[in-house]
């Protein structure tokens, strides 16, 4: 697909979590915990709050139409800030001093001062209802010429457990969000970007790592089309994909608008009809439980609702996720029925009741009330419009699905939902502080120097470089330990270990080195190194695992050991012959401790005694 | 680095401006240059429609956070608000009663005066004879317990009197201030009587306590429920968003009380918390004083190395009140000798009266007691429930 000639235009904010000591407004440790260990909760609601310029923001708005309660679950490592019942510490200096380093790797200009910010954010992952962000610095440059707009310090939101129960222990770990600049024209450069900026925020070495720790929203758009913002991608493998569908959603929402407009469709704006009584001995569960059902025919829709738009996704699916919005659980559409237990006579039944004909699609939504059914067909209604109208691709805020489908979430925010963070005192970045800032060494740089020092091959140093074990290498390499040996235990052995499901987390850092020391100093076979491991990580310490395991000495090892012993009584040898065998079982034996089968070492001395003395 | 912005204003020397992207920056003043100026915002006036067939509830605003928003000038939350914002930002206050809304003063809570008590007294009276069903006093919570406590002994009156605020600022969606002012308005349409503060329960936004305005006191900084009642329980509970209203079998009933307004105070009166090591002279600093209340350690003591200067106090006409900086329980200056001694300098028990209470009462009692003798009469009388006669509750 010619991208460009689409005029494709895509942009992205990664959102990194910093590895800080503590929170960035609160001193609490910046810990992720297992939701079973929570040791209480609390339940709140949230309302929209008009800005200082006194207006609602559109994407808080659509969250109000709601009104849902949300239940918090606290911590040992979670205090008064996150439960929003304590004004916020100042903001963390180690956090600001993270960002201050990547803002300088992008050769950034930083703001003179910085101010926090309160973002409305309403969908029950921040206890306050607004998530505390500053803008720390502009204008970066990315290598190919690309640009990045701003870096800003945010606090991350709290972790949904399910439905409206969220895990207070995420919120207020420091995150770094850069901002790209529209400047990406193919899927492929979206992740190559994304790629580079994930391997920058690394190299700091001041960021968390694993799943769940980098996000990347991706900005999306083809002329005619619309921005749209697509939340949390997770994966960097999926973010070319995902704009690849986005690009894919877009052109079939144009064509699907043409082909509307061919046939004419409208939309009647004045509500729904409530069909509540034609369902009144329905099949369906869903429609049997509903206090209210409202119907829209969708005139010259018919078709074109169940059109899929995405893999997975249709029209409808779009025109469901408004109406979830009211909190129905969906819609039913005539393109898609009879099905979910409604029958072929019922939908004829509906399409009469409302004058349907053959071209138009009727919609229905099954509320818990009067007030929600009529809500979320008004939702209907509102994306039915968009559909046929002359920008067809809403300016949306969509979350991935894990294809790399997406789905609606809300309206596009706008600037009202910011205003001044007025607990926070802002915080003067001075030129003295700017030029104190130290860039480390870029991960790629590094690779390249283990590359060309210890000799790994190149691909295996990036891995290394950006690996979360990097400075356990670097430890052991200045231990003396031989970097392939290092490297490759890293790298092999672990992932090996965990495919086949041991816990390596488990495993102490030290436990790492006392396991090359004791290879390298010959009281451990090379080989049994995933023994060792899988033992410590079984519940042993570093000295059981040894005295179980060891096969200390591997063949060539125990080979060297017996050609050393018999080199150092080359006379002995030469003089006793065969008869040497019996008194040099016992030295090796010793030498390695026992822990050689010994009818290896006798075959071994056999071997290398008939060597030496020729045979005799 | 050219960026476009709008500028707010200056604040330690830093001009702040807003982007377009809706984040504020710093920047020095010189480094700005003007390119147009922005046209004035007009406020909107809020239209609010009432339901006459509902009672009338009258809501007197002090200021405080149930009522704030950002102030551009300074950046920080204050109280700007008239009631009429208070029922455009929380819309359920319309499907329980009509308002009349009477904006007292913008004040923050550490900025009320005596007078100003005196003043919202008057204007409840005015509101109660108007015939209201309920009032609602909206008011920063730092002092509410001391209005509340003022309130109590200046109005007689027969219907609820409802003070209430918010712990976290309403400019927030997490405020306490909507579920706080639902409950509150559900409070003051009630059978209740008496005169209230009404904020959250428990940390959750499921039930409100309602307190005696003489028995409650804020005891935490920042939390929620940071209201409590001290020496008894609250008087009954407002759940939300059900509203549904329970009233201990304790609670003053609506029209026990023939409405009345006493409302002379005599702000010559202090408080002063003894501590270890207390200097005498801080004490002579009071000579001349009509009233003063100490808070004394456990039953109600101060150092023995005090009580000639309290004698002396006395002796010159300061009428004092002990009471105990544990809160919880009631003062016995009979138990040690130091009490005896306080006792036989001139000291009035207080009872098991809260310190803040205890002064507000003095300020009515002295001006309000026709003679000195009255005077400690009442001072050790129960008046609007601000002691008990008996402790039946512990901590």
């Amino acid at each position: 697909m010619d991208y460009k000639a689409l005029g494709l235009v895509a942009g992205i904010e990664i959102h990194q979590q910093l590895d800080t000591k503590e929170k960035l407004f609160c001193h609490c440790p910046t810990a992720l915990r297992e939701t079973a260990e929570h040791n209480g909760e609390f339940s709140r609601y949230l309302r929209a709050t008009v800005s200082e310029m006194g207006e609602i923001d559109r994407a808080a708005k659509e969250e109000m139409k709601s009104n849902r309660m949300f239940r918090y679950y606290t911590y040992d490592t979670t205090c008064l800030v996150e439960n929003d019942e304590e004004p916020p510490a100042p903001l963390n200096d180690e956090a600001l001093a993270v960002c201050l380093t990547i803002a300088k790797m992008f050769s950034m200009t930083p703001v003179p001062q910085v101010h926090t910010m309160r973002k409305l954010v309403i969908d029950g992952s921040n206890t306050s209802g607004f998530q505390r962000t500053a803008l720390v610095a502009f204008n970066g440059a990315l290598p190919d010429g690309g640009q990045i707009e701003t870096i800003c310090l945010e606090e991350e939101a709290a972790q949904r457990v399910k439905d409206e129960v969220f895990s207070l222990d995420r919120l207020g770990i420091p995150l770094v969000e850069i901002t790209t600049a529209p400047c990406m024209h193919t899927p492929e450069e979206v992740e190559q970007v994304a790629g580079y900026i994930g391997m920058v925020l690394r190299s700091t070495g001041k960021v968390k790592r694993g799943l769940g720790t980098i996000r990347q929203d991706v900005n999306i758009s083809i002329a005619s089309g619309a921005r749209v913002e697509i939340k949390g991608v997770q994966e960097l493998d999926l973010i070319a994909e995902v704009v690849r569908r986005e690009v894919q959603r877009q052109q079939n929402l144009l064509s699907i608008r043409d082909e509307l407009v061919k046939r004419g469709a409208s939309v009647d704006a004045a509500g729904g009809t409530d069909v509540t009584a034609l369902f009144k001995d329905t099949k369906s569960a869903v429609l049997k439980k509903a206090k209210k059902i409202h119907a829209i025919v969708l005139k010259g829709f018919a078709g074109l609702v169940g059109r899929e738009i995405q893999p997975e996704r249709r029209l409808g699916s779009e025109m469901s996720d408004y109406a979830k919005k009211c909190g129905v659980g969906g819609i039913f559409h005539t393109d898609e029925l009879p099905a979910y237990g409604v029958t072929a006579e019922e939908v004829a039944q509906l399409r009469s009741h409302m004058h349907a004909v053959e071209p138009d699609c009727v919609v229905i939504v099954a509320g818990a009330s009067e007030k929600q059914a009529a809500c979320a067909i008004g939702q209907v209604i509102t994306r039915a419009m968009i559909a046929c109208s002359d920008r067809p691709v809403p300016e949306e805020t969509r979350k991935m699905l894990e294809t790399g489908s997406t789905a609606y979430m809300r309206p596009l925010p706008g600037a009202a939902r910011m205003y001044p963070e007025t607990d926070v005192l802002p915080v003067l970045i001075d030129d003295n502080r700017w030029a104190g800032v130290e860039i480390p060494e870029l991960l790629t740089a590094r690779a390249e120097r283990f590359s060309a020092e210890y000799g790994i091959e190149k691909n295996y140093a990036l891995q290394l470089a950006s690996s979360d074990k990097l400075p356990l290498f670097e430890q052991s390499v200045k231990e003396g330990i031989r970097p392939k040996l290092a490297a490759f235990t890293i790298l092999s052995t672990t992932t090996e270990l965990r495919r086949d499901g041991v816990d390596i987390a488990k495993i102490p850092e030290q436990a790492y080195l006392d396991t090359w020391h004791a290879v390298q100093d010959g009281k451990a076979a090379k080989e049994a190194i995933p023994e060792i491991f899988r033992s410590i990580a079984g519940g042993s310490t570093f000295t059981e695992a040894l005295a179980k395991l060891a096969p200390s000495v591997s063949r060539d090892e125990l080979e060297t050991i017996v050609r050393k012993i018999i080199a150092e009584r080359k006379d002995f040898v030469a003089q006793k012959g065969m008869g040497a065998l019996g008194p040099l079982m016992g030295v090796v034996m010793k030498e390695v401790r026992g822990s050689v089968d010994g009818r290896v070492v006798s075959e071994i001395l056999r071997k290398e005694i008939a060597a030496v003395s020729g045979g005799k | 680095m050219d960026k476009k912005g709008v500028y707010i204003t200056e604040r330690d020397r830093m001009a702040v401006i807003k982007l377009d992207s809706g984040y504020n920056i710093g920047v020095p003043p010189v480094s700005c240059t003007l390119i147009s100026r922005a046209a004035p915002v007009t406020p909107q006036q809020p239209q609010i429609v009432q339901d006459d067939k509902l009672p009338t509830l009258a809501i007197v605003s002090t200021g405080g956070t149930i009522a704030s928003r950002i102030d551009y000038r300074t950046g920080s939350v204050t109280s700007q608000f008239n009631a009429a914002d208070i029922l455009t930002a929380i819309p359920e206050l319309k499907e329980i009663a009509n308002y009349r809304t009477i904006p007292l003063a913008t004040i923050l809570s550490e900025n009320m005066t005596p007078p100003i008590w005196q003043e919202l007294a008057r204007a409840i009276f005015h509101e109660i004879k108007g015939g209201a069903r309920g009032i609602i006093v909206t008011h920063g919570t730092d002092t509410m317990a001391y209005s509340a406590a003022a309130i109590s002994f200046m109005v007689d009156s027969p219907v609820p009197i409802v003070f209430v605020g918010s712990q976290r600022s309403a400019d927030r969606p997490s405020s306490d201030n909507a579920m706080n002012a639902v409950c509150a308005a559900a409070a003051a349409t009630s059978d209740l009587g008496e005169v209230a503060v009404v904020m959250h329960g428990t940390t959750n936004d499921d039930a409100c306590a309602i307190h005696r305005g003489t028995r409650v006191r804020k005891m935490h900084t920042s939390r929620r429920d940071a209201f409590r009642s001290l020496g008894t329980e609250p008087i009954g509970t407002v759940e939300y968003p059900s509203r549904k209203v329970t009233l201990t079998p304790d609670a003053v009933r609506r029209g026990t009380r023939e409405p009345a307004l006493h409302d002379a105070l005599d702000p010559h009166c202090a408080l002063v918390q003894f501590f270890p090591g207390m200097s005498a002279n801080l004490l002579k600093a009071y000579d001349g004083y009509h009233g003063l209340v100490i808070a004394g350690t456990g039953l109600g003591h101060t150092s023995t190395t005090l009580i000639p200067v309290l004698k002396q106090l006395a002796d010159n006409g300061t009428l004092i009140v002990m009471t105990s900086q544990c809160m919880h329980g009631r003062v016995c200056d009979r138990v040690y000798d130091t009490g005896r001694d306080l006792l036989d300098a001139g000291i009035i028990e207080g009872g098991d009266t809260l310190p803040e209470v205890a002064l507000v009462k003095l300020m009515w009692v002295l001006a309000n007691a026709p003679d000195r003798k009255t005077a400690v009469g009442m001072m050790q009388d129960c008046l609007k429930g601000e002691c008990t006669r008996r402790s039946t509750h512990g901590l």
